[in-house]
């Protein structure tokens, strides 16, 4: 299914083209146009309205906009929506349900691994981001490889002891 | 002693709670213009205020002092899964039709004026609407009264009484002087760097070092008197047999919380604001919106579902959002204003740098016979005065103590509220120095607390509240294995690593705020209390419901917590770490209210099983009302309200003024031992574990009690390690606003974190709680920096400690 999102802005586009961009989120295609210097942050919380994805910098040093595309995460407010045409792009949104969480939401809840809860979608996509590379082996390599995500609020004790949980299932890591 | 300070029974007359009976003329009807008080008036008003309250009988115990139904079970947040899969709505996130955005531009120079502006190029980019500047943005009200003066005064809702964008001049190095308004925030951001200002540029006062000559004694430090003397230190201090006498460093720091502040502005045709703002204090927001733009209550509303992190940042209103409601009105679109990160540090200011000295005098015994405590720290024309010298008046027994302090006025962004502010910087030199004078006097330094450990508190000579400091000391010494005969500092090696362990103590007062709740009971029994206080992370709004559940007898899940909006009723700012006791206070007050209503009822019915009871034999329990010596006896809420025509039932309740604040010395204590391994060559510092345990009273949620320790105490070893606002001295530009310069401890920091709480109730407050929200910070950096010491020997009393200082 298609869901056609009408620029709101075109006097904007004066100064560039948009550029007509189909991005596939958490499984549905969004089609709008897009001016070309969009960052697919800006694109996902200001222009589809998923607001789960956070903006914390805006330059990288944060984390709270972290995003999986085919599985990879990134910073999304260091990357522009139109590169990202034709891939998978998941947000928190499509990580689970308030009816439906996910296991590591399920985890994040249990361990109290917020307290604000602004860094917590970027932390949860980063922690999917970290289990797809394979590469943690021990709790020291999750904490060194989880460290591009920020908790000014300091539940790093609680977002640890959560991937842990699940990941010491996937990856075999012991606490 | 010459001067007896009540800072509890001040906060009380300034903070508007209704002024006990015994004291009919100390009413102030009128909020205060803290401005125009001087210090001897406020003390001699909060001594007036004090004796009144010494004289009222003490407020019942409250009788859920150790329910343990709801109170003190670890429930999960009650926002969680909002939280988890990002549906929890920040202030920038509610759909707004229209909505356009907007960017800041920022002076470069700390003082003089503009001379010229040219917008021309960014009003020609395609999509820009408006350029603001002070040229013309809408006439704006400068605000009366400043949050950070007079932080009790209800219509202090701004933070400062600067002009917002109303004239030339520049007061502080990144103030704003354009808001650019475009279709999107890229263009936005792209217009405001063709904005061209020139300036006329003053010289600056710009540190605390360059302008000492001209410190003055600030009429009050956060409402508690500058000065404090109990007999006659600086005579005492010389006669001491073993003294040290230093100076300790905390440079300014920026709270950095994840979420940029936002605003989201929209007017309606009528002329009514609507704003979503990122506040810790939306009815302040209100307040001050009002004044600045001269409308009426009911044409304010602020509107604050969740805040992305505050720690004091988000107290008052700033700048940003005036100009996001001004924006809006000269486009005549909703207009959104997330601060990029750096407007963010350049418009919110931090954490004063401080400079402290600490004086202590001991017997050879160690006990301690003069404290002094004093030193500078920055303010602005609206004086902030932080109060670092303050925990030194409560934390030890001495028979000689000198608490003072003096502001340097400097031409900075406002100084303001940082996670326990005053407590944090000067909990740092206080257990610092307490530390030295251990090793001064050969001395295990937990035995040298416990050995000044008070029977009454120091300064104020009341009794305490309650006090288990040395139930801490001891449980603490258990659990982290205190040796109190450590090898001598830096002879400890294993491997590369030099390890070292110390410990400090920790303060936070008890800081009552008045609340007003309304409480809602349908006959379904469902109980749901509205207020206007936010949930800015602190696990508020599952404290509360878990007490709403325990204070009317329901489910958990009939039990509901509703905030967030000026529509609700009044709460002050969120901080102090008050908010635990005092929307308690509020809810224990309107379920008092409620059962003399349902009583009443029952009273009415003849048929009724309560019929003939005795008010104070009966309570809200299981769903109803029932007689307290036999719970089978009674009637529940759907038959109490069965014969009434309307859907609910309603009541409000106001927290009592906190006359105990001035018959008792009231704070939460606690302890923190840490342990850090710093590396013989490179000197990089890491952290490995940390034992606290905290007397907080009671613990409502021990979850989430635990993650705001566990968080002030990262906080902590940010400030201890890494964290510093470095300002360029010639032209106070803040050189890192971002959190690439900025450093913030990350996961890969995270020491063994293992924190306890005693658990005991105070009996003066609801439900036996204390402040818990910012005592985690306090002491963390000390017990840190004398580990620190303890590992290499090398004393640092300059923050942060930087492997260049352990050379
Ligand atoms: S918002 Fe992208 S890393 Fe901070
Ligand atoms: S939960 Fe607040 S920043 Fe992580």
């Amino acid at each position: 299914m298609y869901l056609l999102v009408t620029h709101p802005l075109a006097a904007a586009d004066t100064l560039a083209p948009a550029l007509p961009l189909t991005l596939r989120v958490n499984g549905q295609a969004y089609s709008l146009p897009l001016a070309p210097w969009t960052t697919l942050l800006d694109a996902l919380r200001e222009h589809l309205h998923l607001t789960g994805t956070k903006k914390g910098c805006d330059h990288g040093q944060c984390g709270a906009c972290t995003v999986l595309i085919d599985g990879v995460r990134i910073n999304s407010c260091l990357s522009l929506a139109v590169l990202h045409e034709g891939h998978a792009i998941q947000t928190v949104e499509g990580l689970g349900s308030e009816q439906q969480l996910h296991p590591l939401q399920q985890a994040f809840i249990d361990h109290d691994a917020f307290q604000c809860g602004y860094c917590t979608p970027g932390q949860l996509c980063s922690v999917q981001g970290l289990l797809h590379e394979g590469h943690a082996r021990t709790a020291a390599d999750v904490r060194e490889l989880m460290s591009g995500n920020l908790c000014r609020c300091g539940a790093y004790k609680g977002i640890l002891a959560a991937v842990l949980e699940v990941a010491g299932k996937e990856l075999g890591i012991s606490s | 002693m010459s001067f007896v300070p009540l800072p509890v029974a001040k906060q009380a007359l300034l903070a508007g709670f209704a002024a006990p009976a015994a004291a009919p003329t100390i009413i102030l009807a009128q909020p205060l213009r803290m401005t125009t008080i001087t210090g001897t008036l406020l003390n001699a008003a909060t001594t007036l205020a004090g004796k009144a309250m010494k004289l009222t009988p003490d407020l019942q115990p409250d009788p859920l002092l150790h329910a343990d139904k709801f109170v003190s079970q670890p429930y999960p947040r009650v926002d969680g899964r909002l939280k988890v899969t990002g549906s929890a709505r920040y202030s920038a996130e509610f759909p707004v039709d229209g909505l356009t955005y907007a960017a800041l531009v920022h002076s470069p120079i700390a003082k003089g004026k503009i001379t010229a502006l040219d917008t021309a190029a960014a009003e020609a980019v395609p999509g820009v609407l408006a350029v603001m500047t002070y040229l013309n943005a809408p006439r704006l009200q400068t605000p009366s009264y400043a949050y950070v003066v007079s932080m009790a005064n209800p219509l202090a809702g701004s933070t400062t009484t600067l002009p917002i964008m109303q004239s030339a001049a520049i007061t502080w190095n990144g103030q704003p002087v354009a808001v650019v308004v475009a279709e999107t925030l890229a263009l936005a951001q792209y217009a405001a760097s063709l904005v061209h200002v020139r300036y006329e540029v003053e010289t600056p006062r710009l540190t605390l070092a360059h302008h000492q000559d001209q410190a003055f004694k600030p009429d009050h430090v956060v409402l508690l008197p500058a000065d404090v003397t109990k007999g006659d230190a600086e005579a005492a201090l010389p006669l001491a047999p073993v003294r040290v006498d230093n100076l300790y460093t905390t440079p300014y720091l920026n709270h950095n919380a994840m979420e940029p502040h936002a605003t989201t502005a929209k007017w309606d045709a009528a002329g009514r604001l609507t704003v979503y703002d990122s506040t810790q204090y939306p009815v302040g927001v209100q307040e001050a919106l009002m004044e600045v733009f001269d409308l009426k209550t009911s044409e304010v509303r602020v509107i604050t579902e969740f805040v992305g992190g505050a720690f004091g940042g988000k107290v008052a209103m700033w700048q940003n959002t005036p100009l996001a409601a001004a924006a809006a009105r000269l486009v005549g679109r909703p207009v959104q204003l997330s601060l990029a990160r750096a407007s963010v540090n350049y418009l919110v200011g931090g954490r004063t740098t401080t400079e402290q000295r600490v004086a202590l005098g001991a017997t050879a015994d160690g006990q301690l016979t003069a404290v002094i405590h004093s030193g500078y720290s920055m303010c602005t024309p609206d004086v902030y005065a932080e109060q670092f010298s303050v925990m030194a008046r409560h934390q030890y027994a001495a028979p000689n103590i000198h608490s003072f302090q003096r502001v340097v006025e400097l031409d900075r962004v406002q100084n303001s509220f940082m996670r326990a502010p005053g407590e944090t910087p000067g909990s740092f030199a206080l257990e610092s120095a307490m530390d030295e004078l251990a090793y001064a006097l050969k001395m295990d330094p937990l035995a040298l607390r416990r050995r000044n450990e008070p029977v009454r508190d120091p300064t104020e000579d009341t009794p305490f509240s309650s006090r288990h400091l040395l139930e801490c000391y001891d449980q603490g010494a258990r659990f982290f294995g205190w040796d109190p005969a450590r090898p001598a500092p830096g002879t400890t090696q294993r491997g590369e690593w030099l390890v070292g362990t110390g410990v400090a103590g920790c303060y936070y007062p008890v800081q009552p705020l008045p609340a007003t709740v309304r409480a809602r009971l349908t006959p379904a029994g469902d109980v749901t209390v509205f207020t206007s206080s936010v949930e800015m992370g602190v696990g508020a709004a599952t404290i509360q419901t878990q007490h709403i559940a325990e204070r009317f007898g329901v489910a958990f899940e009939r039990a509901h917590y509703v905030q967030g909006d000026t529509d609700l009723p009044q709460w002050r700012a969120m901080g102090g770490s008050a908010a635990t006791a005092s929307v308690g206070a509020a809810i224990r007050a309107a379920a008092d209210k409620l059962t003399d209503e349902l009583f009443k009822l029952a009273q009415a019915d003849k048929d009724s099983p309560l019929h003939k009871a005795e008010r104070g034999a009966v309570a809200l329990r299981t769903g109803g009302l029932y007689l307290t010596s036999d719970p089978t006896t009674g009637v529940a809420y759907a038959d109490l309200l069965a014969g009434q025509d309307k859907p609910f039932f309603e009541v409000e309740g106001s927290s009592p003024p906190p006359t105990e604040g001035a018959k008792y010395s009231m704070s939460s204590y606690g302890v923190h031992f840490c342990e850090v391994g710093v590396h013989a060559d490179t000197r990089e510092v890491r952290v490995r574990r940390f034992v606290t345990v905290m007397d907080c009273g009671r613990i409502v949620n021990p979850k989430t009690a635990r993650s705001q320790i566990q968080g002030g105490i990262v906080m902590g070893l940010g400030m201890a390690l890494m964290e510093e606002s470095a300002y360029d001295e010639r032209t106070g530009r803040l050189m890192n606003p971002d959190l690439g310069e900025y450093h913030v401890p990350v996961q890969a920091d995270l020491p063994a974190l293992d924190v306890h709480f005693l658990n005991l109730p105070d009996p003066h407050m609801t439900l036996g709680v204390k402040p818990v929200g910012e005592i985690g910070i306090v002491g963390s950096a000390a017990a840190l920096a004398n580990a620190v010491y303890h590992a290499t020997g090398i004393r640092v009393r300059d923050l942060p400690i930087t492997a260049d200082k352990l050379l």
